[in-house]
């Protein structure tokens, strides 16, 4: 008689305790899921950032712009022939 | 007093009163198991209804790059603004400030908005830029919003649009490419279902309804280098010219990538308005008479049947010839050639007599297997297969003509796959424009018929060929000259050309093709060998360059290197 008392005791803490443990867990698992979520937002402002920037490097380096530049501001030209050395074959 | 009202109570109204409890029971009985029985299933899907959520994954349009991976093609996120007309309406004086960023009539947007009146969800601008998308963010209008969508931007501009195309205003495919690769680059967007809290915020991912498929990336074979170069040589040389259109192909020869494709005239994909006649990819769409350029394939047919050898000679004075009561003619009369100096010289006397000395069998076979009459399987939207009409139905005249490259037609794209055939010892490749792709050579024509094809070739650029101006310092080019008469509604018309050369190198180790198309020159040129050829000078200078090809003689130019160093 005083056994069963005691398994039903036993019984009754572990079941408190197991209930404890799931409010716990699934208050991380909504905590982590918050967190996933804004992660999930920054990595997609990341990517939106990298293509933005894809863009801009791509029109940057333009081959008009450069050529433009090249000859213009900095004055640059292509070596006469004379001027090539073929170092390596 | 109690005790006294309960005995004072008649039976009847007791049993009444019981009875009417009983049904009250019993109708509530039922109620909690028509609820908890027979609708569970309903109230369950109402009650997840408040907290659950369906989410779509977003899913962007993959990136087309070329194949040193510079960015042709890329989305991003642009802002379009919408606008829920009843709650605008609330407060008309905000319509004036919104107006003002968008550059719309406040008036008629108050006007569009009020006919619309009973809507939800009205369009205002799509795709805007993002700064004034900032600003009306920024106003913080009651009944404006703003939605997140994906824009395609172009980098390179009009010098790639006609091989990679544009997408319209959903993201879809139109031209080009982007059409022929859509589903590939397209991807889909993905849901899952989701718990919320009053905030808003996602507090735990249920289930996922349907992964979201990223579109994938695209690298071509096209460089980017390559493409402006030729672009840009082709564009001064229509202006020139004065020319109605354009093409260059650049093809690897030991590949078949296109390095290269540009078109005049051409567009800007990344503006909206279009004017139909620039978009086309007239390299692989559009085909013409090549003439001259398809006489080094009758050649190849005339070496292969065993109807000369190169040092063959061929009488073509007293400069024209008469088939079947028409009349073919030199540009003037080359007296005594040999079958080299027929291609040199570009005779068309020369190139008939050879011609017509094979079987129309034969001579369609051998075109047929440069890939005439048949589409080069690329892929392309609109690509042409060109016209090569079946041996059986050829007359006499007609095999002469196609010896010289007239009554056959072909996409510069096809002439470009043949010419590196002869210049890759007689294999052909199938054309493409993905980097990389699974295109095993099919033998066109033995080796050395191609070779001896090649030298052929490598003459028309000397001093005393037709291609002079297609010579390329340091290295040898082998190529043809073409200059053809346009057909037009009254037979061929006598002023309008199409001129064109096609040619590779360096001639000892060919790994460029380009074939150059100037369609209707103006001006005072229209010959192949001074409109086409100096184009194709520059842009396979310029390709030799770019990537680092060693000179045919580089040995000697190694050694005058080393002396003018001061030895070593």
């Amino acid at each position: 008689m005083n056994s069963q008392i005691l398994i039903l005791f036993l019984v009754l803490v572990a079941v408190v305790c197991s209930a404890l443990g799931v409010v716990y867990t699934r208050h991380q698992s909504r905590g982590l899921a918050v967190e996933l979520g804004a992660l999930e937002i920054q990595r997609d402002e990341g990517l939106a950032e990298w293509s933005r920037l894809q863009i801009e490097q791509g029109w940057l380096a333009d081959a008009s712009q450069i050529e433009k530049t090249a000859r213009g501001a900095l004055q640059m030209q292509q070596p006469a022939e004379i001027q090539i050395l073929v170092v390596s074959p | 007093m109690s005790n006294q009202t309960k005995q004072t109570v008649p039976s009847s109204r007791l049993y009444a009163l019981l009875l009417i409890f009983l049904l009250c029971s019993f109708a509530l009985i039922a109620r909690a198991v028509n609820l908890q029985v027979m609708e569970t299933d309903f109230l369950q899907g109402q009650g997840k209804a408040r907290y659950l959520r369906e989410v779509t994954i977003a899913s962007t349009r993959g990136v087309i790059t070329d194949r040193n991976g510079e960015p042709l093609a890329v989305s991003t996120p642009v802002d379009s603004v919408w606008v829920h007309p009843g709650e605008l309406l609330e407060f008309p004086e905000n319509i004036k400030p919104l107006a003002k960023l968008i550059n719309g009539d406040a008036d008629e947007i108050e006007r569009k908005l009020t006919q619309r009146a009973k809507r939800g969800f009205v369009w205002m601008r799509r795709r805007l830029n993002p700064v004034v998308a900032d600003q009306i963010r920024e106003l913080n209008i009651p009944g404006v919003y703003l939605q997140k969508e994906y824009r395609r931007f172009y980098p390179a501009g009009e010098v790639t649009s006609h091989v990679i195309g544009f997408t319209n205003i959903d993201d879809v495919g139109q031209e080009g490419l982007e059409l022929a690769y859509d589903s590939w680059l397209a991807g889909s967007p993905g849901s899952k279902r989701v718990i919320k809290n009053r905030k808003g915020q996602t507090v735990e991912e249920v289930e996922l309804i349907r992964e979201a498929d990223p579109g994938n990336d695209l690298r071509l074979s096209i460089d980017k280098r390559l493409q402006y170069l030729a672009y840009r040589e082709l564009k001064s040389t229509v202006l020139k010219h004065g020319a109605r259109s354009g093409s260059v192909v650049v093809l690897d020869v030991n590949s078949g990538e296109i390095l290269a494709m540009v078109n005049q005239p051409s567009y800007n994909p990344n503006d909206p308005g279009h004017d139909t006649d620039g978009l086309r990819n007239r390299a692989v769409t559009d085909v013409i008479e090549p003439g001259s350029v398809m006489k080094p394939i009758a050649m190849a047919s005339v070496l292969e049947n065993r109807i000369t050898t190169p040092t063959t000679l061929i009488e073509t004075s007293p400069g024209y010839i008469v088939i079947s009561g028409h009349t073919i003619r030199d540009h003037r009369n080359y007296g005594t050639l040999d079958a080299t100096g027929v291609i040199t010289k570009s005779s068309n006397v020369g190139i008939t007599k050879l011609a017509l000395q094979l079987e129309p069998e034969e001579m369609w076979d051998t075109y047929s297997r440069f890939g005439f009459g048949e589409a080069t399987g690329t892929g392309f939207p609109g690509e042409s297969a060109g016209v090569l009409r079946n041996h059986r139905r050829w007359r006499r005249l007609e095999q002469a003509t196609i010896a010289y490259g007239y009554g056959i037609s072909a996409t510069p794209l096809q002439l470009a796959q043949a010419y590196a055939a002869i210049a890759n010892g007689g294999k052909l490749r199938q054309p493409t424009f993905i980097q990389g792709s699974n295109n095993p050579p099919i033998s066109a024509i033995d080796p050395d018929i191609a070779n001896a094809i090649a030298k052929m070739l490598e003459t028309v650029t000397t001093k005393a060929g037709t291609g002079s101006r297609a010579r390329v310092a340091n290295y040898r080019i082998a190529g043809k000259t073409g200059t053809s008469h346009k057909a037009s509604a009254s037979g061929y018309a006598a002023a309008r050309y199409v001129s064109s050369f096609a040619g590779f190198g360096p001639a000892s180790n060919p790994r460029l093709v380009c074939v150059v198309i100037i369609n209707d020159p103006t001006g005072k040129e229209y010959y192949g060998g001074l409109v086409a050829a100096p184009l194709f000078s520059e842009v396979m200078t310029g390709a030799m360059r770019i990537l680092n090809i060693p000179p045919d003689d580089y040995p000697a130019m190694l050694v005058s290197a080393s002396g003018s160093a001061g030895g070593q």
